[in-house]
Order: C-alpha cells, then sequence, then structure tokens
C-alpha cells in the first residue's frame, strides 16, 4: 500500500511584480500588479512504505513547493494528496506526530541552550515515553557521532553540526515518513558523509518512507534508488535512478592511458577530449558507436589502460534541464 | 485525564526551557531590569514641578490626587506595566512569520500561542525574580506617599487585576503580532501602539483626570486595564462592588481578546499558507 499518494496535486500563488525605480514604488503603493507562479502543475506518484525516493529539480522547479504540501505547511490549488492516509494540510496532531520535515539549515533547535534541552522540549511535544525517548537518543547521537556535543549551546557548534542535530531532533519521534529537503546543503564532505552514511543506515533499520530532495548528486546516488524529476512543476521522470543516465545520456565515456607520455593528436575523429592530462584522456562517444570506437583505438594505438564509464548521473540531469527549459 | 497530564507537562516544559534560555544572557538582562527603574525618578522630579511639591506632606490636590498621590499611582503603574508589557512580543512574531520560523508550528504539534505565553510567562517570572527586591527597595523608600495598606479583599483584588494586566497585554501584543500575516511588517503599529497605550492605559495620567465624555469612552476599552486599573485598585479607589464589576469586565476583555488572537492565528495560517516558493 502507497504511504504517500499524490493526484494531479497543483499549487499556483500570486507574487508582487514590481518595476525598478522610486516612481515604481509609489505608484505600488495605489495599484500593485501580480504574476500567477504554477509552482507545481498536477503532479502525481506514489511512494510505497520504506521507499527512499529522490525529489530532484533545479531551482524554483517546485520541489520544495512539494514537500511542504505533503508536510501541511501550504494549501494546494488543486489535487488530492495523502500521507500515512491523512490529508496533509489538515493538520491533524495525529499526522504531525508521525512525519517529520527537515528543511535544510531551518533551525528548530533553541540557539542559546544546549541541543538536549530542545530534545527534552521534543519529548514533551510528542509524548515520548522516557525510556525509549533515552535510546534513540542513545542510539542517534552514537550513530551521529554527537554524543559529547548535545550538552553545548547549539550556538557553538558547526554547521555540521548542528544539521546532525536537526535531524535527531526530527528523528525521536520516530517519524514513519521523513521529508528531507535539502539536509547536506553547505556541509564540508566529511559532513555530508557522515549525514549520507547515517541516514542510509537509519532508514533501512526502520524502514522510514523518505522523500529527499538534493542539489548533491552525491546524496542522491549513496542513498536512492528511485528519483522522480521535476522540473517547471511537471513531472519529467519517474523510476530507477539508473534509467536516468540511459534515458537522458545519449553518449559514454572512455578512459584512456596511452603508453609511453604522450597523447595522438587526432584523437577528435572518435568523439569529444573532455580532459586530458598526458599520457591519459577522457573521451565522450556516441553511446550506440561506443564498440566500434573501443575497437578502432585499441587497434590503432598502444593502449596501456582502458575503462568505460556511464556520464556522471548530474551531467545527464543537466542535460535534462537544459534541454527541456530550451525546448520551452 | 492523560491528555491533560501530557498537555501540562508540555507547557511546563516550555516555561522551563525559557527560563533557562532567559538566565543565559546574565549580565544583558540584569542591566536591563535594573534601568527600568530610570523613568520612575524622572517621573516623581515631574510630578514634584507640576505640583512645585517640596515632599510628601504636601498638601496641594490636583483632580483629586496629592504630590503623593500622584508618586504613589506612578510606582504602581510601574508594577501594573511590569506586568503588562511585553517587549518584543509582537516584533517577535512578526519576524517569525517573515523569517518562516513559524513553520514549527505547523508541522509540530504544538500551538503557537500556547507556546508563546508560556515563553512570555517565563520572561516574566525571571524579570519579577530580579527585579523583586529592587521593587522592595524602592517602594520602601516612597513608603510615605502610600497611605495605608488595602485590605485583604481589595489586595487580593489587585494581584488579580495584575494578572489581568499581564494576559490582556499579551494578547493585544500577539493579536498585532498575528497582523504581520498580513502586513509582513508590524513596526509602525507597535510604533502607534506604544503611543497611544501610554495614554490610553493611564501611565501618562490618571484616567480620572481626563474630561467627560472622553473619560467614560476610554474606560471602555481594554487598555486601562495595562495600568490604571490595577493601580486604582491597589491605591484604593475601587469599593468591593466596583472592584469585581471592573475585574469581571476585565474578563470579558480576555475572552474577546483571545477569541480575537484565535481567528487570527487560523486565518492568518491560512493566508500564509496561501503562498508558496
Amino acid at each position: 500500500m502507497a504511504i504517500i499518494e499524490v493526484h494531479q496535486l497543483a499549487k499556483h500563488y500570486q507574487v508582487f511584480r514590481k518595476n525598478a525605480g522610486w516612481s515604481a514604488s509609489i505608484a505600488g503603493l495605489f495599484h500593485r500588479e501580480y504574476n500567477t507562479v504554477r509552482a507545481v502543475k498536477e503532479v502525481s506518484f506514489q511512494i510505497e512504505r520504506g521507499e527512499m525516493v529522490a525529489f530532484l529539480g533545479p531551482n524554483g522547479a517546485g520541489k520544495t513547493t512539494t514537500l511542504k504540501l505533503l508536510s501541511g505547511l501550504i494549501y494546494p490549488t488543486s489535487g488530492t494528496a495523502t500521507v500515512l492516509g491523512y490529508i496533509p494540510w489538515q493538520r491533524y496532531n495525529a499526522y504531525r506526530k508521525r512525519f517529520a520535515l527537515v528543511m535544510g539549515q531551518k533551525n528548530q533547535l533553541w540557539w542559546d541552550l544546549p541541543a538536549q534541552e530542545s530534545f527534552i522540549l521534543h519529548r514533551e511535544i510528542y509524548d515520548i515515553e522516557p525510556v525509549p525517548f533515552q535510546r534513540r537518543l542513545d542510539e542517534l547521537t552514537d550513530l551521529l557521532e554527537v554524543r559529547q556535543l548535545i550538552k553545548q549551546p547549539v550556538r557553538e557548534l558547526s554547521l555540521g553540526e548542528r544539521m546532525r542535530m536537526e535531524l535527531i531532533a526530527s528523528l525521536l519521534h520516530s517519524p514513519e515518513v521523513l521529508l528531507l529537503d535539502e539536509p547536506t546543503i553547505g556541509l564540508d564532505v566529511v559532513s555530508q558523509r557522515k549525514v549520507q552514511g547515517f541516514l542510509r543506515h537509519y532508514q533501512a533499520e526502520q524502514q522510514m518512507t523518505v522523500l529527499l530532495t538534493s542539489h548533491y548528486m552525491k546524496d542522491v546516488e549513496a542513498l536512492c534508488r528511485r528519483a522522480i524529476i521535476i522540473n517547471e512543476g511537471e513531472i519529467k521522470h519517474d523510476g530507477p535512478l539508473a534509467d536516468i543516465v540511459d534515458r537522458f545520456s545519449s553518449v559514454k565515456q572512455i578512459h584512456l592511458q596511452f603508453a609511453g607520455n604522450e597523447i595522438p593528436v587526432d584523437l577528435e575523429r572518435y568523439g569529444k577530449v573532455i580532459d586530458q592530462v598526458p599520457p591519459r584522456v577522457k573521451l565522450e562517444v556516441p553511446r550506440q558507436e561506443l564498440p566500434a570506437i573501443l575497437a578502432a583505438l585499441l587497434d590503432r594505438y598502444a593502449i596501456e589502460d582502458v575503462g568505460v564509464q556511464e556520464r556522471p548521473l548530474e551531467d545527464a540531469i543537466a542535460q535534462l534541464f537544459s534541454q527541456k527549459s530550451s525546448d520551452q | 485525564m492523560t491528555r491533560m497530564t501530557s498537555t501540562m507537562r508540555v507547557k511546563w516544559c516550555i516555561l522551563r526551557t525559557s527560563i533557562e534560555e532567559r538566565l543565559v544572557y546574565r549580565a544583558d538582562f540584569a542591566f536591563a531590569t535594573l534601568v527600568r527603574f530610570l523613568p520612575i525618578v524622572t517621573q516623581v522630579f515631574l510630578w514634584g514641578a507640576v505640583y512645585d511639591a517640596t515632599g510628601p506632606d504636601d498638601t496641594k490636590v490636583i483632580n483629586g490626587y496629592t504630590f503623593g498621590d500622584m508618586v504613589a499611582y506612578s510606582l504602581l503603574v510601574m508594577v501594573s506595566r511590569a506586568f503588562s508589557s511585553m517587549p518584543g512580543l509582537t516584533t517577535g512574531i512578526a519576524r517569525d512569520i517573515r523569517d518562516g520560523a513559524v513553520k514549527k508550528f505547523l508541522i509540530q504539534p504544538i500551538d503557537l500561542l500556547d507556546y508563546l505565553f508560556w515563553h512570555r510567562v517565563a520572561h516574566k517570572l525571571v524579570y519579577y525574580a530580579v527585579a523583586f527586591f529592587p521593587f522592595v527597595f524602592v517602594f520602601w523608600l516612597c513608603r510615605d506617599y502610600f497611605h495605608a495598606w488595602p485590605d485583604s479583599i481589595t489586595f487580593a483584588g489587585g494581584l488579580v487585576s495584575l494578572l489581568l494586566a499581564f494576559v490582556v497585554g499579551f494578547l493585544i501584543e500577539s493579536l498585532m503580532g498575528l497582523c504581520a500575516f498580513w502586513f509582513l511588517e508590524v513596526s509602525s503599529l507597535v510604533f502607534v501602539y506604544m503611543m497611544l497605550s501610554y495614554f490610553l492605559s493611564g501611565h501618562m495620567l490618571p484616567l480620572d483626570w481626563l474630561p467627560e465624555p472622553y473619560a467614560r469612552g476610554i474606560q471602555m476599552l481594554p487598555f486601562k486595564y495595562l495600568a490604571f486599573v490595577p493601580a486604582g485598585i491597589l491605591l484604593g479607589k475601587y469599593d468591593h462592588a466596583q472592584l469585581m464589576i471592573e475585574l469581571l469586565q476585565g474578563f470579558l476583555w480576555v475572552i474577546v481578546l483571545f477569541a480575537l488572537n484565535r481567528i487570527a492565528l487560523s486565518r492568518g495560517l491560512r493566508r500564509y499558507s496561501a503562498y508558496g516558493g
């Protein structure tokens, strides 16, 4: 049974349009022009219990708006959605106790107090029994390696440490659905990996249903098998993450290492040279012509090492976004 | 019963956590608390100049108040305002609405007004704890300006009126803060309110100094519960029957303001939720 069901969900809102200059500012006191932004255009999808799904799209694609709809922060213009059987924007406490929304760097912790004070407040707000609360807190602080920091004022923590505290605060009530909006934004590589590793482990263990938005494809590749791609308010792809490269990338990359310290000068006839540090070269070639090109290269040159790779996911997605935008 | 206990535990936890938060910046808080006593010194000198008074026993009377009565009134207004003023409440709500911090009250099973109320109770409790002895000292210095200790019913009524001052002050300022759902910026509203409430609450002048029909009109508003009514009760200006009527009217204002807050919050959240991005 689907835990998240979205059917023809749309969200339009009006934004004030102002021309530059102070005369326009004064005119705006008497008459204002508004544009209707169609942030989400009748999207439909379903997510099953225990799935971890990436929700991808460029800035302004409608990702965060969709998460806000699913968390009940905003009302839709039309369409329906249920999460755990609840209509989110009805904001029943029974629903609010069963899901969590983590918006990157949005602080739900008390800034001047140690994080443990916020955790205790969460225990009361979510009515968590003391024993399971302590068990979960110990588990989460150990997994995220912040046990020593929970007695330190939040304002004195690094960004990565604060983000991990935010995650703990969001997970203490054992939500069945976790909506993650850019959970690693602004974090360094070490913190990103810690958060990724934690999410992968915890989701597998708890069988939480997770919808994740992120601009970091490393997050997505590390955590999700399925991806929903949204652009300009419409769903462009819903399926296995691996299919994105197959479906939207018409090229493959050949990594070559030539014998000696030089590289041939006529490699452009086989494909596009995207990187070269003698004696190594990266070539991008049409997917269908790969076997023939590879055979020709091996036949013609002294090659010490060869590898074939898919185009990186972020390149494929970037191409997909730019294609769709320019098609409009 | 279990649900009620759980709700009370949440309120207690908000109160306790807010007190802990308030105690973090000790020096700033202590300084701000003590500085608030300075205006009373200037007021005593001001009224001294108005009455051209030389001491507590000065017998010149203006609108039924001697110089001593005015000093006593000013001191009790200061106590009332310590209950009814809500520094930062309106602008804090507006800021939370503007920068999106209000979202957590939509996501978590917690009520915004409930949270703000107990947060403010915590601030006030810490303030009273710090200001108690300075208040006692100031009243001891000015003890000659008070005629007599009020009887027990009047004193109890005075305490209730101070609690009423707190609740009315909270509800008025939270209501203004909730206006930010429509206006986003409410600093002008706060400025106008501060000017008006200084006058309409009886902070500037006792409201019974005003001529009719203005006095009657102003006394029909809730602002008198912020300063004039508590000070008047503790000065013994109301007999027991009048005291009960004043308190009853105050409770009615609490009900009206509470309902307005609930309506504003409900509609405001609906409006807030209509935006996207």
